[in-house]
């Protein structure tokens, strides 16, 4: 129905939303090491696990097949060993998975990575139009949330940034409402199909994958593409060289100059040493006790 | 939408020397977040920050104003001028009313297009972030998000130092051969500066859009306030009481808003506190949730991750209770007591109340 009034041709049974999830592999955080000497990300052992914001993204677009027909691809750039992420994507139940990875990918910045995913988005649309791009509202490894809009221009579809919850669709109008998360308040959005959305943690509750999703999941092809499969046709935009960013140093802090003050606690009762405490807080600064007392009898 | 300047030639952001249609770009940049009638206080907190850099390179410090022609951007206008602009590029158009994507977007490459800033600096906000990552993919110009200090180098390129690898690590990012150079910072991080009210104009530039209502596709149907003002709350407070891991349990947690009641402060959490569910996501403080200045700020069984370090540097005085000697959060802090912040922590509330209220007392007698 929708194909109809947007003028496009419906080439086939198609019905309901063409959704790519774009969702990245990342090392677990809180397992992160820093080698104490060299300053160097100590990955080897580190466990992989899909960015969890990007799991809400794939929760939202699986509830909206699920609601109006139609399918998910979960796309993914990364190393070879990305395919896991995309794997467990399937086993949640996307239908597709489409994993690029090249060298030439390697040193991507945000507009680099963006560049590689619109264009690889491009390329799956020319099987079908993409009507919802979904990811989440930012990685835990980079922490940007640059990529999500970097897609949307590129492509041009309508960006919605920050969604925390999509009010209605109107398949046939491709009219979508979203509420934007906004600075002290939420923007309740109306837009139009295609659009991107990023969504919020907390947008649905993550669902467990089905026993048949697993096993489909196990037996299930993910496409991989290179750099010129992706449709990527200028490598110079690509990784490192299509980075227009550069990491000149990668450093740990170093202690503050005037190293702290220990208060000493030995032998000492927890209420000796908070008294300890006060007294070394005061010390450096009686103008805040003087304040404190002052709100306090406020 | 304006042609964005042709990338350089080569490998993006080796060459030495810039490529010479970026040569006339010039002046730092503060993009004005202004919103529902209010600039969000990052705004000034850049024009502070971004002073400094104007300083440094000897160019003009220029604020741009998008907007609605209300009272609101009148007076929004007039405090760029007090928080040291040069120059205000303005845009007053009723597309501009609310925050949309869409004209945002336009009006402001259009702006850079036309003026070439070398440098634009945004409020790493919900509404910088969404437009900082249009602009940049618009101009194809590199952005440095979350950036905690901005300076200029021996080369005269904008050197971004952010967290890194999860918040494990900070790097140093330059744009250096695309111009403008392009970073966002968050709420907090860089101090708020005084207002010169009695500074003089700067000059007013003024543009034109030619975006009418019609071209935008995305509606604000409705803006819903936020009930609670817990952000507000936390990230301008001057004293802040915060737990981390070391807390053990949510049950916990009390301890700590026992201690920050008792000052009469706000509390918070570090980040794998959140990921426990063991508090609100609101409550978190560090690179990915609220940067803070207080005048105190007390860390009760926080490690230091670098992550955690960007969002407290600010405090003026940092206490921090751990049970492990060597945590990082002992590098950075003021006072440190090792020991298990389970004690240490209401033995605190205890001795602030004593103290605190026998001055109370004293105070009412005299």
């Amino acid at each position: 129905m929708s194909d109809d009034l947007t003028g496009n041709p419906a080439p086939d049974s198609f019905k309901g939303l063409n959704i790519v999830v774009c969702l990245k592999q990342v090392p677990d955080s809180a397992q992160i090491r820093v080698h104490p000497v060299t300053n160097t990300i100590m990955r080897q052992g580190v466990p992989t696990i899909i960015n969890p914001y990007d799991l809400f993204a794939l929760e939202e677009a699986l509830r909206l097949r699920d609601q109006y027909g139609g399918q998910v691809t979960a796309l993914c750039m990364g190393p070879p060993m990305a395919e896991d992420a995309l794997r467990r994507a399937l086993s949640l139940g996307a239908d597709k998975a489409v994993l690029i990875t090249d060298r030439r990918f390697a040193g991507s910045d945000t507009l680099a990575t963006s560049f590689a995913l619109s264009t690889a988005l491009t390329t799956i649309g020319q099987e079908r139009p993409v009507d919802v791009v979904f990811t989440g509202k930012q990685t835990i490894d980079g922490d940007t949330a640059q990529v999500g809009p970097g897609i949307a221009r590129r492509l041009g579809l309508n960006q919605l940034t920050y969604v925390a919850a999509i009010d209605s669709l109107d398949l046939a109008r491709r009219e979508i409402v979203v509420r934007r998360r906004a600075e002290g308040g939420v923007q309740v959005l109306q837009s139009k199909l295609p659009c991107l959305i990023t969504v919020m943690e907390g947008i649905n509750d993550l669902r467990r994958g089905s026993i048949h999703d697993m096993l489909r999941a196990a037996r299930a092809n993910v496409t991989v593409w290179s750099a010129e499969q992706a449709g990527v046709t200028n490598p110079m935009m690509c990784g490192l060289r299509g980075s227009p960013t550069v990491v000149k140093k990668v450093f740990a802090p170093s202690p503050r100059s005037e190293p702290a003050e220990m208060v000493t606690t030995e032998a000492k009762r927890p209420a000796q040493v908070a008294e300890a405490v006060l007294d070394l807080l005061f010390a450096r600064n009686p103008k805040l006790e003087a304040d404190l007392t002052a709100r306090k009898g406020a | 939408m304006s042609e964005p300047a042709a990338p350089a030639a080569g490998r993006a952001g080796m060459r030495k020397e810039l490529p010479e249609h970026f040569r006339d770009y010039r002046n730092v940049w503060v993009f004005i977040e202004l919103e529902r009638g209010e600039v969000h206080p990052v705004s000034w907190e850049l024009m502070g920050e971004g002073r400094k850099l104007a300083d440094k390179l000897g160019v003009d410090l220029c604020a741009v104003v998008l907007g609605q022609k209300d009272e609101a951007t009148r007076t929004a206008i007039r405090m760029t001028w007090a928080y040291g602009a040069d120059i205000c590029y303005i845009c007053k158009d009723k597309v501009l009313a609310d925050y949309r994507n869409e004209p945002y977007t336009s009006a402001l490459t259009g702006l850079v297009n036309a003026y070439k800033p070398e440098i634009l600096l945004l409020g790493a906000t919900t509404l910088g972030r969404d437009l900082a990552g249009s602009v940049a993919t618009t101009l194809k110009t590199g952005l440095t998000a979350d950036a905690t200090e901005l300076e200029i180098d021996h080369e005269m390129s904008l050197a971004a130092t952010r967290p890194t690898f999860g918040g494990t690590l900070l790097c140093t990012i330059h744009t250096l051969n695309f111009r403008p150079q392009m970073a966002t910072v968050r709420p907090r991080v860089m101090a708020m500066p005084e207002p010169d009210m009695k500074r003089p104009s700067g000059r007013s530039v003024w543009y034109t859009l030619g975006v009418a209502e019609d071209d935008v596709i995305t509606k604000v149907l409705e803006f819903v306030a936020d009930a609670t003002t817990n952000d507000v709350n936390l990230a301008y407070a001057d004293i802040v009481v915060a737990g981390g891991m070391g807390l053990q349990s949510a049950a916990n947690f009390k301890l700590v808003r026992d201690l920050a009641a008792v000052l009469g402060g706000e509390y918070g959490c570090s980040r794998p506190v959140i990921q426990k569910g063991w508090m609100p996501s609101e409550r978190q403080i560090g690179q990915t949730g609220k940067t803070i200045r207080p005048r105190l700020y007390i860390a009760a069984g926080i490690s230091g991750a670098i992550q955690h370090r960007v969002g407290v540097e600010g405090a003026d005085l940092i206490i921090a209770i751990n049970t492990d000697p060597q945590a990082k959060i002992f590098e950075f802090a003021h006072l440190g007591v090792v020991a298990d912040a389970l004690q240490v922590l209401p033995a605190l509330t205890e001795a602030f109340a004593k103290r605190l209220g026998r001055e109370t007392r004293i105070l009412e007698e005299a």
